[in-house]
């Protein structure tokens, strides 16, 4: 089954709108068992980073995602502050993140460009992708973004002011800072990439 | 690039689209999720949800037509009206929505902006503004509340920064005295904003033919403009489809997102 992480700040019920329209099954994630069964897990993303981290401790659930994601390679998909969540820190209320990637998450200039970024921008991928999504515009609504210390993860690539990481994957870790759920039919096409992958 | 967004805003009523002019006289459109899975398919880029007779009727908002118009459209979606406190905003944001429209209970409580802005990130907040141009504030325009129907005496360039600084992540301003009447959008009202704020901004009121869309992304820095009207209102002569809109825009050199590029 499909696991979308339900946490009080964020968006579970859109992405599981798009999986069922799309006609899969998903279901929503409240408590650690809950992760038992996950063939994908999805950790979608609105609000703070530290408001994310906080509902996830809150819900008692890092260790079994870890276990889930980290050990049992289980495909996992993070969505927006899904992603910032995944590197070491990030600088929005300074907060101390997961630590699964190396790097640090940080503002867009102001002076540079209207902030928070909001709306479509193309973003164009690296490896791993079907064709059609190569270079695809996306839904974007975000302040800041994430700086990889290693470049071999980054996924796919855009613009606002300065190029930055739109999308990140390593092994099973699959993320994206736009919104694939509010992503038009591009963002539903790659949900349905990353539910069609399976375990290694 | 990011592109420059077409938005449409619907005024709901009992379930329906309905459509306004100058902010009176709403008349019938549509059932709200069948409108919501047409303009979709045309690839709007976004869609704002008013739930215009909610505060007047001192109830929260209609989260059954927001959770079925969430099934079917898969763009950024707003709504407003009707929302009071955090418990109102968690509420429609698990039926679907990712962003909140505050108005009129920003101008009464203008700390529900910060609260929103704490809980679930100032990107979901967006700062939706009456504008009329009264002359009689410093910049001449005028915040109105209440579907326009309450001067405030504020300043509404004044009360944008202010909005800014209390956490909202998005303008929307809304001008009372292009409503409805297509003749284009209040450009000067744009132009006062863009300087005053860093965050986005949504042009509301007026557009009726694809040239002011045209005008208001060559001449001012908005971010996006909203048009109800030219989809689907039924006063105008024709009504255009979101597709040759952005067909028009990438024509002339404007950023759209399309299935052409």
């Amino acid at each position: 089954m499909i696991k979308i992480i339900d946490y009080a700040a964020g968006n579970a019920p859109s992405v599981l709108n798009a999986i069922e329209h799309m006609g899969y099954k998903a279901s929503l994630c409240r408590t650690p068992s809950d992760l038992e069964d996950a063939t994908h897990i999805i950790l979608p993303g609105v609000g703070s980073a530290r408001a994310t981290i906080d509902s996830l401790l809150e819900m008692n659930i890092l260790s079994e995602l870890e276990k889930a994601v980290l050990v049992d390679k289980v495909p996992f998909l993070g969505i927006c502050v899904g992603l910032q969540i995944l590197f070491d820190f990030s600088e929005e209320e300074n907060t101390v993140c997961l630590g699964w990637l190396k790097g640090r998450v940080v503002k867009f200039d102001q002076n540079l460009t209207r902030v928070p970024q909001m709306g479509w921008n193309k973003v164009t991928f690296q490896k791993n992708i079907p064709y059609s999504l190569k270079s695809s515009y996306f839904y974007f609504v975000n302040s800041y973004h994430a700086l990889p210390e290693d470049e071999s993860v980054v996924w796919g690539v855009s613009h606002y002011g300065v190029p930055f990481t739109a999308a990140i994957n390593k092994e099973n870790i699959y993320a994206t800072q736009f919104h694939v759920e509010k992503s038009g039919a591009a963002g539903l096409s790659l949900l349905e990439y990353f539910i069609h992958l399976t375990k290694e | 690039m990011l592109t420059k967004r077409l938005i449409a805003c619907f005024d709901i009523v009992n379930g329906n689209v309905t459509k306004a002019y100058k902010f009176q006289d709403n008349i019938y459109v549509s059932p709200a999720e069948v409108l919501a899975e047409r303009i979709y398919k045309e690839q709007i880029d976004e869609l704002i949800f008013y739930d215009i007779t909610a505060s007047w009727e001192n109830r929260p908002i209609d989260i059954e037509t927001v959770r079925k118009v969430a099934k079917c459209v898969f763009v950024g979606f707003t709504v407003g009206g009707g929302i009071r406190n955090l418990d109102d905003m968690y509420s429609a944001l698990k039926a679907g929505a990712e962003k909140i429209s505050i108005d009129s209970m920003a101008v009464r409580n203008p700390k529900i902006i910060t609260d929103g802005a704490k809980a679930f990130g100032s990107q979901c907040m967006l700062l939706s503004t009456q504008v009329k141009l009264t002359g009689r504030t410093k910049s001449g325009y005028e915040v109105f509340i209440d579907g326009a129907r309450t001067a405030t005496g504020m300043d509404a360039i004044e009360w944008i920064r202010q909005g800014q600084e209390l956490g909202a992540g998005e303008v929307c301003l809304n001008s009372i005295d292009m409503d409805g009447t297509m003749e284009g959008y209040d450009l000067n009202l744009i132009k006062l904003a863009e300087k005053a704020v860093s965050i986005p901004i949504i042009a509301s009121g007026g557009a009726g033919r694809s040239e002011h869309l045209k005008s208001l992304f060559e001449s001012t820095d908005a971010s996006a403009g909203i048009i109800s009207s030219m989809l689907y209102s039924p006063r105008m002569d024709r009504n255009y489809s979101v597709l040759e809109l952005k067909e028009y825009l990438l024509a002339n050199g404007i950023n759209a997102r399309s299935s052409l590029n």
